[in-house]
């Protein structure tokens, strides 16, 4: 319990801190309170019900920046959620708390590099790792479920380190 | 019911009078390759497909022939031809035919196999045959010679299966051996992966995307009537057939991890069996062809490495110790073989090990190679790589001194699977 409490307020002092770099054109979460610092605090706020539209990787890098809150980047060969990105867990994870009826799909993928099956599980291990994460900040486990795309939908075309780490991802898509 | 579908969609595809283009792009020397000429059948040059041309490309990407140049003048399967030339150009053999058009509309294919050394006569065949099926005929024939030179069974008539990707659209094709002839078997705006012949060439398992999530189906190819067989939550993947036709090993995470399973395929429902129990990733279960093991990818050890358990589950024993990355294994028809993907300092090379010694040797010098799959003869292996960025299926032999790359659809070509022999029904 005091753990879980002490996740959310570390991931509330992130949600603060990394304000300016969330996009905030299509946020999953909308506060209608007073701030974030109150949403976080009240563990209760008033969740809007902005739909999340699901966006088609292929989409230009545009239409990606105006998703960054729903996505979720790795590093190479691995799995760990950088902490980054724990304040983006956190604001869909209370989306997705905010009504019992929502379900998302955490979608892992990967870079280009390797075989098709092997990279669909790296992906698998990486949707999984976003499903935990929610889990610890009380997300039923009836709301989610982890898929992989393997290295079958990259978000960005290109053989390079620039469009590696743009692959190398799990995605929140509510359907 | 097979025989006019096929028919009825090779006649539509037979309107665009495409002949077939043979680049056989052959790198290397094979230690013992059979000289062999093939003479061009008389009546082939107003016929619809250049028999000797289709029979030649088979021999010479089966590594184990080399055409010898061809003679002047016309020859056919009724008379002696005179074999002085070819012997001196060095022929060991010849094959000789005719191709003609019937009263029916089908077409007369008649071939002989000489001797050239002895000057004897080593048989022949004909067939009355439609159109549609002259590639099938010349496959046939290179099956015969390449039967009666080497002893081995040809695997020129078989079919192989791959996936193309065309702008937003994917394709599952079912193709001739040497990725000619192909007809589409599926077609989705969503990835199609891991497609796998059942043991009776029949049916095709594979992974499609086109719910937005990965569940294996199994598809009957003569009738088009496919069903979903596993769709749990989490990823469904990676189907392997069990050399009975009768279980599907397939990866699932519905418990959380990747996993190995089986099913039942003749039990429409029945509930997937777990094999493995790890905290790691395990996938790409491939039975071994005499269905005593499975062999399967797991990073257990810290990097994917090969295992093989025993096919009803059990004790996992490691299989390659070479690198820290190889994955996708395939195993040989005669069970001495195990071909599967290294990275090698960045490039992800086809190898093949010989299961008694261990011995491995790397076969190729691309650096994106993927998904290999044996001919049913144990002889071939096909797989797909980049060529100069673009994706390409090749067929290598297993000393990796002979390759053919197949041609095929336009736009990016992958995921092949050679299917086994099939009775000859047709």
């Amino acid at each position: 319990m005091s753990m879980k409490k002490l996740a959310l307020l570390g991931a509330v002092a992130l949600l603060m801190a990394g304000c300016s770099s969330v996009n905030l054109n299509n946020p999953p979460v909308e506060d209608r309170s007073t701030g974030g610092a109150a949403a976080g605090a009240g563990g209760d706020s008033v969740v809007a019900k902005t739909t999340v539209g699901n966006v088609e990787a292929s989409q230009s890098d545009q239409a990606a920046i105006a998703n960054v809150a729903r996505v979720v980047y790795f590093d190479y060969d691995s799995y760990a959620i950088k902490p980054e990105f724990q304040a983006l867990i956190d604001a869909q994870a209370r989306y997705i708390k905010a009504d019992p009826k929502r379900k998302v799909v955490i979608e892992g993928h990967t870079d280009e590099r390797g075989g098709r099956e092997y990279n669909l599980a790296l992906g698998q291990r990486r949707a999984e790792a976003v499903r935990r994460s929610l889990n610890l900040l009380g997300v039923a486990d009836s709301q989610v479920e982890a898929v992989s795309f393997g290295k079958e939908k990259p978000a960005v075309q290109g053989g390079d380190d620039a469009a590696w780490s743009k692959n190398r991802r799990a995605e929140f898509s509510y359907r | 019911m097979l025989k006019r579908l096929l028919l009825t969609l090779l006649a539509a595809l037979a309107v665009v009078p495409a002949y077939a283009q043979f680049r056989v792009e052959v790198s290397g020397v094979g230690l013992t390759q059979l000289p062999i000429g093939l003479a061009s059948f008389r009546g082939e040059e107003s016929a619809p497909q250049k028999i000797s041309a289709i029979v030649q490309a088979d021999l010479e990407r089966s590594g184990q022939f080399r055409p010898v140049a061809a003679q002047t003048g016309v020859l056919d399967e009724n008379s002696k031809p005179d074999l002085v030339p070819w012997r001196q150009n060095g022929a060991d053999s010849l094959v000789v035919g005719s191709i003609a058009r019937l009263a029916d509309g089908r077409y007369d294919v008649r071939f002989r196999l000489w001797d050239v050394v002895a000057g004897k006569d080593l048989g022949g065949q004909s067939y009355a045959i439609t159109q549609a099926d002259l590639r099938l005929a010349a496959h046939r024939i290179a099956d015969f010679v390449y039967e009666k030179l080497t002893g081995d069974k040809g695997i020129f008539s078989t079919r192989i299966a791959y996936v193309t990707k065309s702008g937003q659209r994917y394709s599952l094709w079912v193709a001739d051996a040497d990725g000619e002839g192909a007809q589409p078997a599926l077609t989705s705006p969503e990835p199609i992966i891991s497609p796998s012949w059942s043991p009776d060439g029949r049916q095709l398992a594979y992974v499609s995307f086109e719910s937005r999530k990965p569940v294996v189906y199994v598809h009957d190819v003569a009738s088009g009537r496919r069903r979903l067989v596993a769709n749990f939550r989490g990823s469904n993947s990676a189907p392997g057939w069990s050399p009975d036709g009768r279980t599907l090993a397939v990866t699932l995470s519905r418990d959380g991890g990747s996993q190995l399973y089986t099913l039942d395929v003749t039990t429409p429902g029945s509930e997937p069996r777990r094999l493995t129990q790890s905290s790691s990733i395990d996938t790409e279960p491939t039975y071994s062809h005499d269905g005593q093991f499975i062999y399967f990818v797991s990073d257990r050890g810290g990097s994917p490495q090969i295992y093989r358990m025993p096919a009803a589950g059990g004790m996992p024993e490691r299989v390659t110790f070479t690198g820290n990355y190889n994955i996708s294994p395939a195993l040989s028809v005669d069970g001495r073989w195990l071909a599967y993907i290294s990275r090698v300092n960045g490039a992800f090379i086809l190898h093949v090990m010989e299961l008694a010694t261990g011995n491995v040797t790397a076969l190729t010098e691309t650096t994106a190679d993927e998904n290999p799959s044996f001919a049913p003869n144990s002889r071939l292996i096909l797989y797909a790589t980049k060529q100069q960025d673009r994706e390409a299926l090749m067929t290598t032999t297993l000393d990796g001194k002979i390759k053919a790359r197949l041609t095929g659809q336009g736009g990016d070509i992958r995921e092949p699977d050679w299917g086994p022999f099939q009775k000859q029904a047709r």
